[in-house]
């Protein structure tokens, strides 16, 4: 990652004080905060980042997913989870990662025990739905989530569309529906 | 007024029962609105007074599908929505209708997606395609006339030799040139 003396954030400090044994990546471009954490850390991190007196981050803005399968250049993962933090009384954003890799293959719907991330419901409530739209969409689950359902398919849906090897049509899901005429209705 | 004027009101009439009720069928078709997109803001268009769809006795939208007789599916349509449709096309009372009004209802439009329905008509009777994205006014209302023309001249919906429902399958062209809409009260 880049050169540490270029990170100008005051939270990577004090992240770095208080995880010292923990492997931390840090990344900061026009301002904008990015911390590389590991999955393990993840919660631990994210309550210290709520509850620390210098960083209060008191509002989870978005939790988004990313797929880099093909991306042109070599990330850490194939799957990036990203935390959009949002300290009110400082007016501050701070993002947090995390990347997770595949031990299955991707294209259909089995519990991947690699695509696990600690949820962050009990920190932010308002990472629920969220969460529930990433394991909808991409199939990395959340432990600990109290609701851990799709949000926008439906029950049977037979994998997780955004991945980048699900084909754009799908796969037959939109044909295969039974046909009303007038005999059954 | 009208016919009482011509006629004094103590005259009898004579006419075949089968016209006297296709007649009150087609003056009096009430469309169930599956509005999911923009298509149903034309669709409310239609309705109101500048085009004014009760003059073909179209105008009163029925929200429960047990009052309605003809089904305009205005708009795109999700695989999740499909039983939903379908549920509400199954309680529709007979003699029934579908309209499917523009681009995303009769193809899936530009919405070419794992998500998407390409076309209603794959999975319930489509009596007439009205194209457009969205249609104006005038073509829906030309797509309910057509169906109203054919209640005029057989009356019920055509079924094949196994009792199933066949559909019409009239595609609406334009029947009108576009003009600019007249804007404001001025008098230029």
């Amino acid at each position: 990652m880049s050169n540490p003396s270029a990170l100008e954030h005051p939270t990577f400090k004090r992240v770095k004080a208080a995880f010292g044994s923990a492997k931390l990546q840090a990344t900061e471009f026009r301002g904008q905060a990015t911390l590389i954490v590991e999955p393990k850390d993840l919660h631990a991190i994210m309550k210290f980042l709520r509850d620390d007196e210098e960083c209060q981050f008191n509002f989870l803005a978005d939790v988004v997913g990313v797929d880099y399968l093909d991306y042109p250049s070599k990330m850490p993962g194939r799957f990036a989870v990203v935390y959009n933090l949002c300290a009110y009384s400082r007016d501050d954003r701070f993002f947090v990662r995390v990347y997770l890799d595949p031990s299955i293959p991707t294209e259909g719907i089995e519990e991947d025990p690699a695509l696990f991330v600690d949820s962050v419901c009990d920190l932010w409530n308002s990472a629920e739905w969220p969460e529930r739209e990433l394991f909808d969409m991409f199939g990395i689950r959340f432990a600990n989530h109290p609701d851990l359902r799709r949000i926008m398919l439906w029950k049977e849906y037979p994998a997780h569309p955004l991945r980048k090897d699900y084909p754009l049509r799908g796969r037959g899901e939109r044909e295969s529906y039974r046909v009303v005429d007038r005999t059954s209705s | 007024m009208g016919i009482e004027g011509a006629i004094t009101t103590d005259n009898i009439l004579t006419t075949q029962l089968k016209r006297v009720v296709n007649w009150s069928r087609r003056s009096s078709l009430w469309p169930m609105p599956f509005a999911t997109a923009c298509c149903g803001i034309e669709l409310m268009s239609t309705a109101s007074s500048r085009y004014d769809l009760a003059r073909f006795g179209a105008e009163v939208m029925r929200f429960s599908p047990r009052q309605a007789d003809l089904m305009i599916v205005a708009g795109r349509v999700s695989v999740k929505m499909l039983p939903v449709l379908q549920r509400i096309y199954e309680q529709m009372p007979e003699p029934k209708w579908v309209i499917s009004m523009g681009a995303c209802a009769s193809t899936g439009g530009v919405f070419d997606s794992y998500a998407t329905v390409q076309g209603v008509d794959q999975f319930i009777p489509v009596d007439v395609y009205v194209p457009g994205c969205p249609p104006r006014p005038e073509m829906l209302i030309e797509g309910v006339m057509a169906i109203q023309r054919h209640i005029d001249e057989e009356g019920m919906p055509p079924t094949g030799s196994d009792g199933r429902r066949v559909p019409l399958g009239i595609t609406i062209s334009p029947s009108h040139s576009v003009k600019p809409q007249p804007v404001g009260l001025g008098s230029s």
